[in-house]
């Protein structure tokens, strides 16, 4: 569909026959990222099949209980999606940023003080204020809240120099122990004396199903999230602008482009999504703010994104691979006496396979375009 | 759009059902050929962790012993949906009837709102939290007060103890680890007047860098047996044989990692409760809802003693389990606490009374602040 402009960049485009010939060719070098990533994923599968085999269990059992634990009943599916939902946000706190040239693995500090202003601004809200402008108010104040978390990374990096892959992970730490002063401290429920926890926001505060299934809004919203910040990176000049950005700094300062607003812009992005995940676990799951919500969403998501190529459109369907591996992993470890490390070693596996295909692009003639 | 949206969300609909009406079809095929119980139980740490998991998994082997039943483990399941989701699919797929939840967290909301779901398995969890009033009535708590092992780990290490200091490391000020704490000061102080306990907490339940500081900071502090309530207390254990301090293990046998030091340890029984849902579903009794206790029950045991304790000790540490069998009490009021000197104990309390699980202060004699 956005064949005419490219189209007019060649010569000779007006002639009738050429539009097809530069579509058959657009669609060869787009091919190439969808056949790659793909090689790349049956190619970790038969490496871990051989690591199956050195432990002498049957990868052939192991592929079945895969699809029946991820994706082969409709409870599988609905655990699968429920499981990537965070996901989804998560890798594009770290997807955004990346287009601009910055790597922030951060999005689990996000994530979690996300999820802890939420609880708490939910407190005073119960029995006062209707559920919906309740939960309106914590996305906001969740989104609110990882936006600037992971802003601070991104002015930083732009004001002063500062690396934003060690600040995000750094704030990460600062963001759990920050929950955590305050749930052990001034905010604890003291309803409970062993497990610290803010009050719980109550049932009808709580987000509920997507009609018909067990799977939580929070998998429709990150996924709508996925096509709006595409939309938003590929068809705006925001967007071209975070782009040229990313792809040379100087010479955007140069055409005059406000670069650290940018900058500052997509990593407040890049918090709000992570932030929003954070108010789904709330809101969705836990009911309340507690050391829980750290459950590691932020980390996985940095593999989502890199695995994605840090396109949002793929987030999606990369983190519900990965949800259904993860879901997955409890059957493997149930029926074939495997540790859980065992789905670790996959995803392992997957990642550096994926990374290393990384420098086979270009290299296929099959890929590349005719008559060039 | 949003046409798009009502009919993708009516395919989901009908494929739920269409998959609920296969899922109920297999249900029949299962329920046909099950003659076995299968019992599904969730980790939240490694199986072999040398602590809390370990405890339960050790008890697990044992039940996989008795004809009949059949385990479904998985262990690294975290405290989020996770949980809800792997005890779901243990009831789908592997056709579980009893599911033991043995984290903290686990409990609410998740395996409330599963037994909701769910009304023809049965919940129990790992801590004493169901409540009659409010809970579903095939959800359930079974809980071993571990504090009398603890008291127990007190007075062989009273006895053993050359500096009169007793280290801790505990994770969080919380109610279960103050009991702990404060029960190991009982049981030194019941046969050696001057010992003392000091403490660290390192403020989360598995903190291994944290753990080791900390257990070296109380051998340097003069303390010559150190003990510890956190997940897995391996790290703890191994630090201070190297240092050469004793030590006193927690949650299960870590005997094996101090083959020097080894005093004795506070260990979970929980066999004696997994054995005996099973053979109650078998004759088909009812479930307790409710279960909680201590020696008294044999569902908490001390390890096996090792080179580190003292046979005066040994000979103390049998004859207060005697004690405790027949329900002789820990906390002899009135007990003040270490930070006020307020009493906070006024009279002498049952081992099993609910006043002791609101616990949050150190008493007198204990070193260290829960703030």
């Amino acid at each position: 569909m956005s064949d005419a402009p490219v189209a007019q960049s060649f010569p000779g485009a007006a002639a009738p026959a050429a539009p097809m010939a530069v579509s058959s060719s657009r669609w060869r070098s787009d091919a190439e990222f969808v056949v790659i990533p793909i090689l790349a994923i049956v190619a970790s599968f038969l490496l871990f099949a051989v690591f199956l085999l050195a432990i002498g269990k049957s990868p052939v059992d192991f592929m079945a209980l895969v699809w029946r634990g991820g994706f082969g009943t409709s409870f599988s599916i609905q655990n699968t999606l429920q499981r990537s939902s965070p996901l989804i946000m998560t890798a594009l706190a770290v997807a955004i940023p990346a287009r601009i040239g910055l790597i922030i693995i951060g999005g689990e500090g996000a994530l979690v003080l996300g999820g802890f202003v939420a609880a708490v601004v939910a407190i005073p809200m119960t029995g006062v204020v209707p559920p919906m402008p309740a939960l309106l108010v914590m996305a906001f104040a969740a989104m609110l809240t990882g936006g600037i978390w992971i802003g601070i990374c991104g002015f930083l990096r732009y004001a002063r120099g500062v690396n934003e892959t060690i600040a995000s992970l750094l704030l990460t730490y600062i963001g759990i122990a920050i929950m955590n002063f305050f749930v052990e401290g001034a905010l604890r429920d003291l309803s409970d004396p062993n497990k610290p926890s803010t009050k719980p926001i109550g049932r009808d505060y709580m987000v509920g199903s997507i009609p018909g299934t067990s799977v939580h809004w929070g998998f429709l919203f990150g996924v709508l999230l996925c096509l709006g910040l595409y939309l938003l990176m590929s068809r705006t000049t925001f967007g071209f602008a975070a782009r040229v950005t990313g792809g040379n700094f100087r010479a955007a300062l140069a055409q005059g482009l406000p670069v650290g607003r940018l900058i500052v812009a997509c990593c407040a992005i890049a918090g709000a999504c992570a932030g929003l995940a954070g108010f789904f676990e709330v809101a969705a799951i836990q009911g309340r703010a507690n050391a829980s919500l750290a459950a590691g969403y932020g980390f996985t998501g940095i593999l989502v994104a890199f695995l994605a190529r840090q396109n949002p459109l793929m987030i999606p369907p990369v983190a519900i691979m990965f949800g259904g591996i993860v879901a997955a992993g409890g059957l493997i470890q149930r029926r074939m006496g495997l540790p859980d490390a065992t789905v670790q070693v996959l995803e392992g596996l997957i990642f550096v396979v994926l990374l290393t295909s990384e420098t086979l692009y270009g290299r296929f003639s099959i890929f590349k375009p005719k008559g060039r | 759009m949003s046409s798009a949206i009502i009919t993708r969300r009516a395919l989901l609909k009908t494929a739920a059902f269409g998959a609920a009406g296969a899922s109920l079809g297999l249900g029949s095929l299962r329920s046909a050929r099950a003659a076995d119980l299968v019992v599904g139980i969730v980790y939240v740490g490694a199986r072999d962790d040398f602590g809390w998991n370990q405890a339960h998994a050790v008890a697990i082997k044992a039940l996989k012993e008795v004809p009949g039943v059949k385990v479904s483990e998985e262990e690294n399941v975290p405290e989020t949906d996770a949980v809800s989701k792997s005890m779901e699919s243990m009831i789908n797929l592997d056709g579980a009837s009893l599911i033991l939840a043995t984290s903290f967290g686990y409990y609410k909301p998740f395996v409330l709102d599963l037994a909701k779901k769910y009304p023809k398995v049965e919940f129990r969890h790992a801590a004493p939290l169901w409540n009659k009033a409010t809970d579903p009535m095939n959800a359930g708590s079974y809980f071993g007060y571990l504090n009398q092992a603890h008291y127990v780990d007190g007075v062989a290490a009273g006895l053993s103890t050359k500096s009169n200091k007793i280290g801790f490391v505990a994770a969080k000020p919380i109610a279960i680890v103050l009991s702990n704490i404060n029960s190991v000061l009982l049981g030194a102080r019941s046969v050696n007047p001057n010992a003392t306990v000091q403490v660290i907490f390192t403020g989360d339940w598995s903190m291994p860098v944290r753990e080791a500081e900390a257990t070296n900071a109380l051998v340097d502090a003069g303390c010559d047996v150190i003990t510890c309530h956190v997940d897995g207390p391996k790290v703890v254990i191994q630090t201070a044989e190297k240092r050469g301090a004793k030590t006193c293990g927690h949650n299960a046998n870590q005997g094996p990692l101090a083959p020097k030091g080894f005093i004795t340890g506070a260990e979970y029984k929980w066999e004696t409760i997994y054995k005996g849902y099973a053979a109650d579903i078998k004759s088909g009794k009812p479930l307790p809802n409710f279960l909680a206790g201590g020696f008294d029950a044999d569902y908490v045991r001390n390890s096996p003693f090792g080179a580190g304790c003292s046979p005066e000790g040994q000979k103390a540490a049998l004859a207060a389990i005697e004690g405790l069998k027949k329900g002789k009490p820990i906390y002899v009021g009135p007990l003040k606490d270490n930070k006020t000197g307020k009493i906070v104990i006024d009279k002498t309390y049952a081992n099993d009374d609910p006043f002791l699980n609101n616990m949050d202060y150190l008493l007198q004699g204990v070193v260290g602040s829960t703030t």
